[in-house]
């Protein structure tokens, strides 16, 4: 049973739960759902969800609770990744899980739960991607780092970044969904919004830095086995525009 | 010299080691120091070969007394010389790594004036690196065959990793290629290791304080192709190191012809990157899938199949145990099966509680079905295309097509040619297919 309907809500994970809960009232599956600001035009009804976060919180106790706090973890999760109709992805997860209980996480073979795990490794697999070829630049005091990734991974990796780099002020920006976090010496930590972000200038002491790292980069390799498409297998390209080792003359 | 050059010359000196894994120990940061350690190991980034960068690998110095003939850094090569002093190594180090540019610091050395002067050295920069700079991150630590035992005892409670090279597989090849390194040389200081590591287990058991030594294990590596042995033989090798001396890992490493020697291969051979890369196969084979070295080679097969990697090359040889049903098969025959790895296994097995399992739902955990269709059932059905009654037919389906087109390529690793294969092609292989066809991973 769907509903030739499209629901719109704020982009927020809470919104996202109302919207489950809308179509628990329409007892109807929705034919889309999506977020206020996204570009995409329909020609369906559009049906705007309140977000109401007593409801959010009770549908997240109900989820966890009625389905399995495994579940609850996926859908959490799967709300940061990029995949395709996330929501309605989602929302029909919930809903087989609602009929299955806890065996829903487990049950790989079908549709949506093989997407959204496909999903959630991509994201797992992205975070640590960025674990690995983040890149740090220090502005005299402080090292600034910009990431273009395209699940909203930045939430998945602070913590490691916390703990190691405990004894340093930081500051990672997420460019792709403009969304930054600070860590200062001694553990005080925020995450915040923000469209842009100016960096100061690289000082000279940083310049000799990068320098040295690209000169050990380009020792590093053997001659007689340059192996490109194995490189790209292991560090896609796409991340190589935020790396030191690449951003040369 | 400037901190640049020496930089290059000691990262050009280092390269050929082929260790770059900053993996088998977990260590939580402490405040107030930089830097953890995870136990999957971080790769920061991939060079132009392919291979991990993970750790700032240098040598501390290039300035080496002895003169094993396969090396670049002997003392009769003419080539420049560098030494960093442990002020600057230990700056480099963590300049580096505040920038999340590395993982830690691979320290290794030639053999400057005698063993234990550079074992005085190295225990220097990494007293320093650990105590003055609180540096709480990955440190791998080469041991200098022939150092005082006690010297190497105090490497080991700083680094989390040590490793003696093996170099080459044999007695023979060594008093020939290394004559100032033997085998127990070699051997000695990886035993005292081993018993460092046994001996650290029990005192952590009675305190939890204790300093620990060498936590994430010992490794080493040997050059492949520079001697004679056969692959079996080097496998036995492998297999006995792991079990002998409990070693984390054995890397190979593909000789490639920097020196000119009377007893070396001939400069223009190419580096025996294949024959690496199966090494590697069989090594994982060893580690994670359950086989004895008997298993994988024998007397009768004393080198590696170019064409067919060691896992299909089994499996053909014992097919008189497939097909296997997968919604019932234990886990470790599951392991056997070509196409199926360790991670589709474990999927396979937590899969099959839940619901029961076809060859689309087996695509969908990741199983090769080009190769394991040959090998399983799903519900008593299987999906074979070719009759199963004769094994050299499903060896030639399963075969790796790269090669199987570069016919002309093809070469067992003594050097006599392989009957090449009957294949028809639009295309006439370029010299360069042939080269991407053999080029591995480390």
């Amino acid at each position: 049973m769907a509903a030739n309907l499209v629901y719109r809500y704020d982009g927020s994970l809470q919104g996202f739960l109302c919207c489950v809960a809308q179509s628990f009232f329409d007892k109807a599956v929705p034919a889309g759902i999506g977020a206020w600001d996204d570009p995409q035009a329909t020609l369906f009804p559009i049906k705007e969800v309140e977000t109401d976060w007593q409801l959010a919180k009770r549908l997240e106790r109900s989820i966890t609770s009625r389905i399995s706090p495994e579940a609850w973890d996926m859908v959490q999760r799967g709300f940061l990744t990029c995949m395709e109709e996330k929501e309605l992805r989602l929302l029909r997860f919930i809903l087989l899980g609602y009929k299955m209980g806890p065996r829903v996480a487990r049950l790989s073979t079908n549709e949506d739960v093989h997407a959204l795990d496909k999903a959630l490794l991509y994201l797992k697999n992205e975070a640590h991607y960025h674990v690995e070829f983040l890149r740090f630049t220090d502005f005299g005091g402080f090292l600034g780092a910009v990431i273009t990734p395209n699940n909203t991974i930045l939430p998945l990796i602070v913590h490691h970044f916390c703990s190691r780099l405990n004894t340093e002020d930081f500051m990672i920006y997420e460019k792709t969904h403009q969304m930054g976090f600070l860590h200062r010496k001694g553990g005080a930590h925020q995450f915040f919004q923000a469209d842009h972000i100016q960096f100061p200038e690289k000082t000279d002491m940083e310049k000799r830095c990068q320098a040295l790292w690209r000169i050990y980069y380009d020792a590093a390799a053997v001659e007689g086995r340059e192996n490109p498409k194995l490189r790209r297998g292991h560090m896609p390209m796409r991340y190589w525009v935020n790396m030191t080792e690449f951003q040369r003359g | 010299m400037n901190i640049m050059e020496k930089l290059e010359v000691l990262t050009d000196a280092a390269k050929y080691d082929v260790a770059c894994t900053s993996s088998g120990v977990d260590r939580p940061a402490i405040p107030g120091a930089l830097g953890s350690a995870v136990k999957a190991g971080i790769c920061h980034s991939f060079a132009a070969d392919g291979r991990c960068i993970s750790l700032l690998k240098v040598l501390l110095s290039n300035d080496c007394a002895f003169d094993c003939s396969y090396c670049v850094n002997r003392r009769s090569q003419d080539t420049p010389r560098a030494s960093f002093t442990p002020e600057e190594l230990c700056r480099l180090t963590i300049e580096f790594y505040r920038r999340n540019y590395i993982e830690g610091l691979f320290l290794s050395s030639a053999v400057v004036k005698n063993p234990d002067y550079t074992c005085e050295l190295m225990l220097k920069t990494l007293r320093m690196l650990r105590e003055k700079e609180k540096f709480w991150g990955y440190v791998h630590v080469k041991a200098i065959p022939g150092a005082d035992p006690a010297l190497t005892e105090k490497l080991g409670f700083y680094a989390d990793r040590m490793s003696v090279n093996i170099e080459l597989p044999s007695q023979k090849s060594l008093t020939l290629l290394a004559p100032q390194k033997s085998k127990e040389k070699i051997l000695a200081p990886m035993g005292q290791i081993r018993d460092g590591i046994r001996e650290n287990a029990t005192d952590l058991v009675r305190y939890k304080a204790a300093p620990r030594f060498v936590p994430a294990g010992q490794s080493t590596q040997m050059i492949i192709g520079a001697t004679p042995e056969s692959d079996r033989q080097i496998l036995n090798l492998t297999e006995g190191l792991y079990k002998k001396y409990s070693l984390k890992r054995v890397f190979f490493s593909a000789y490639m012809p920097v020196v000119e020697h009377r007893n070396l291969p001939a400069p223009t051979t190419p580096p025996p990157l294949l024959r690496e890369h199966r090494l590697y196969q069989a090594d994982w084979l060893l580690r994670f899938y359950g086989f004895q070295a008997g298993e994988i080679l024998d007397d009768e097969h004393p080198d590696f199949d170019p064409l067919l990697d060691p896992k299909c090359n089994w499996a053909v040889h014992h097919i008189s145990q497939f097909p296997i049903e997968v919604n019932r098969a234990p886990y470790e025959m599951l392991l056997r099966v070509p196409g199926i790895g360790v991670k589709s296994a474990m999927r396979i097995r937590s899969a099959r509680r839940w619901a029961k399992l076809d060859f689309e739902g087996l695509k969908k955990l990741g199983v090769v079905l080009k190769r394991a269709r040959y090998f399983i059932t799903c519900q008593g059905k299987s999906i074979s295309p070719l009759p199963m009654d004769n094994p050299a037919v499903i060896a030639g389906a399963i075969r790796e097509r790269g090669f199987a087109q570069n016919g002309g390529a093809l070469q067992s690793w003594q050097g006599e040619a392989l009957p090449a294969l009957e294949q028809l092609s639009l295309f006439t292989p370029t010299p360069k297919d042939k080269v991407q066809c053999l080029t591995g991973q480390i």
